[in-house]
């Protein structure tokens, strides 16, 4: 099996079934040889992580934020650190809509085979519908995941991902746009998670993604100034798990939609937690950025602690809490 | 996973905070001089982005200076001691690209870079003018390295303890050509002494290779990323006001 994983997700995931691991899921009809995908704004377009290892060993791959203009985003410094995590600032940069169709997608599809979900930002209502219409006609896209959740835009963002009507509004307008599946990516910062849940399942999501970033600060001692160039960045990282996990086990219970579980996962155990709060698939997200292995890693591991477990089949856990 | 790990082999102190490490890894992935290494401490979320000195195929040296936390943890580890690295990150010098006789000028902790880059240029025949600013003679380090490769050295410090009084900005007039590593302010001050020339610019990174955008810049071809793109520019393509 150990040779296996070098090269491919589903002859892997076959493999580790019959020895009584089965992590395959499927997430609305999309069939995943693992649960995991690395998480968006984390992973650019997959071009820098391909010179590390084989992108086909993952469960899907979440591209980068577009947007339907090309945006450099906020000025740096961007990142700041902290105990078990980091703070970021990054602002939506990417290379725009038809840049991201002609070039980034082409590009990822040479190198990778498996499905690729599009998340995609924007600044008003007319703007996600009229991004997530574009964007339908690429047959290499398999998912949305709709980031109504951006804490480093100062319009639009968190802000539409905190008021439920207007995330019900969003959601409708980019149901309109495609018969694909449709994900809701959800800020944290909000008073009922469930709430905005709820909304978007009303307005025809087919699942949730959660959590993105907390609103957060970090302040230089010696400049008396907050060390990102925003007063307030991102915070993201294993300091943020428990809390998403919470907050998926209450989306969980509140919904009947599947969930992407995402904040602050860096092994297998981590999958496995997220799994039993109620999450049908994960994201890694900045574990990304600090070792660039991660996921394979977790990918390589998940059968294993499987069994150990005792768990055949993930199914069997979700959401026993 | 095979992840990339690097064993230290030698760990210590050249001048007031500034450190040399050694280290070796199967596979040292630097192909210019310039690049820099993602070094994993312990305790510390984030990797340190660290420019390589010297480097060959199994074996590389990085000096760097204590300026926080993480680099005090990096100081006080012992050679046998292993850390996490990506090596080979970012874009080096165009050595090709240097004329013969172009200026190196690099200030502080961006000196060390400038080793490896003269060595690669004295490979390939070329002389060079190098200029190096120090804030004081106590912070000399690599002074003897570079004496045994260049016979043209200027050497500045801001309190005139040794060498000329001033910094690198003072040395010369004008260039044709320079390289340089150093402060953004410095740079920014060498940039209208200088026609053309490649410049090694630093920032506040989240990965290291790329992905997170962290380190992103302006530049007359778009934005671009220190981590990847750079850390080495032509300089005529910074958008310097921007920085």
């Amino acid at each position: 099996m150990a040779e296996t994983i070098k090269t491919n997700a589903p002859a892997w995931a076959e493999a580790s079934a019959m020895a009584g691991a089965d992590m395959r899921v499927n997430l609305c009809g999309i069939e995943l040889a693992n649960p995991v995908m690395p998480a968006s704004g984390t992973f650019g377009y997959g071009m820098e992580y391909r010179e590390l290892y084989d992108l086909n060993l993952l469960g899907a791959i979440v591209t980068k934020s577009v947007t339907l203009e090309p945006r450099y985003g906020n000025e740096l410094p961007r990142i700041a650190e902290c105990t078990s995590g980091m703070l970021n600032s990054i602002g939506l940069q990417n290379p725009g809509i038809e840049h991201y169709m002609s070039e980034d997608i082409p590009m990822l599809r040479k190198h990778y085979h498996g499905p690729i979900v599009s998340n995609v930002s924007e600044f008003s209502v007319e703007g996600y519908a009229e991004a997530v219409g574009k964007l339908n006609s690429l047959d290499d896209i398999s998912m949305f995941e709709i980031n109504i959740s951006c804490p480093n835009v100062h319009h639009g963002g968190s802000s539409f991902g905190a008021d439920p009507a207007l995330a019900e509004e969003i959601t409708r307008a980019c149901r309109k746009s495609t018969d694909k599946p449709l994900f809701m990516k959800l800020t944290p910062n909000v008073t009922s998670i469930s709430e905005i849940a709820k909304a978007c399942e009303a307005g025809g999501a087919d699942g949730i993604s959660l959590i993105n970033n907390f609103k957060a600060m970090r302040i230089d001692l010696k400049t008396r100034k907050t060390i990102t160039s925003e007063k307030y960045a991102g915070l993201s990282g294993p300091a943020i798990r428990p809390i998403a996990m919470r907050m998926v086990n209450e989306v969980y219970h509140a919904v009947k939609l599947p969930i992407i579980g995402i904040g602050g996962i860096q092994t297998a155990d981590d999958v496995l937690e997220m799994i039993m709060a109620g999450a049908s698939a994960i994201e890694v997200g900045s574990a990304n950025l600090i070792d660039p292995w991660v996921c394979p890693q977790i990918i390589e591991d998940l059968p294993k602690r499987m069994v150990e477990l005792g768990i055949t089949n993930l199914n069997e856990i979700r959401g026993v809490v | 996973m095979d992840r990339e790990v690097s064993r230290i082999i030698e760990n210590r102190q050249l001048a007031g905070g500034i450190y040399k490490m050694t280290l070796e890894t199967k596979e040292c992935k630097f192909s210019r001089p310039g690049q820099f290494a993602m070094i994993g401490v312990e305790g510390k979320f984030l990797r340190r982005p660290i420019s390589v000195c010297e480097y060959d195929s199994d074996r590389y040296t990085i000096i760097y200076k204590v300026v926080g936390e993480g680099t005090d943890i990096l100081s006080r580890m012992l050679p046998g001691e292993k850390v996490n690295s990506i090596t080979g990150c970012g874009n080096g010098y165009d050595v090709d690209a240097i004329p013969d006789g172009a200026y190196l000028v690099a200030g502080g902790i961006g000196i060390p870079p400038m080793l490896g880059l003269m060595k690669a240029l004295v490979m390939q025949g070329k002389n060079a003018n190098l200029v190096l600013g120090f804030n004081s003679k106590n912070d000399f380090f690599l002074i003897e390295e570079f004496r045994n490769i260049c016979g043209n050295i200027d050497i500045l410090t801001a309190d005139g303890s040794n060498g000329r009084k001033g910094f690198v900005t003072d040395a010369f007039a004008h260039a044709d050509y320079a390289c340089a590593c150093g402060p953004t302010g410095m740079l920014k001050a060498l940039d209208s002494k200088v026609s053309r020339g490649q410049f090694s610019l630093e920032a506040r990174m989240g990965c290291g290779f790329g992905a997170c955008m962290g380190c992103s810049i302006n530049t007359l071809e778009g934005p671009m990323r220190v981590c990847k793109e750079g850390p080495v520019f032509d300089k005529e393509i910074i958008e310097w006001q921007k920085l």
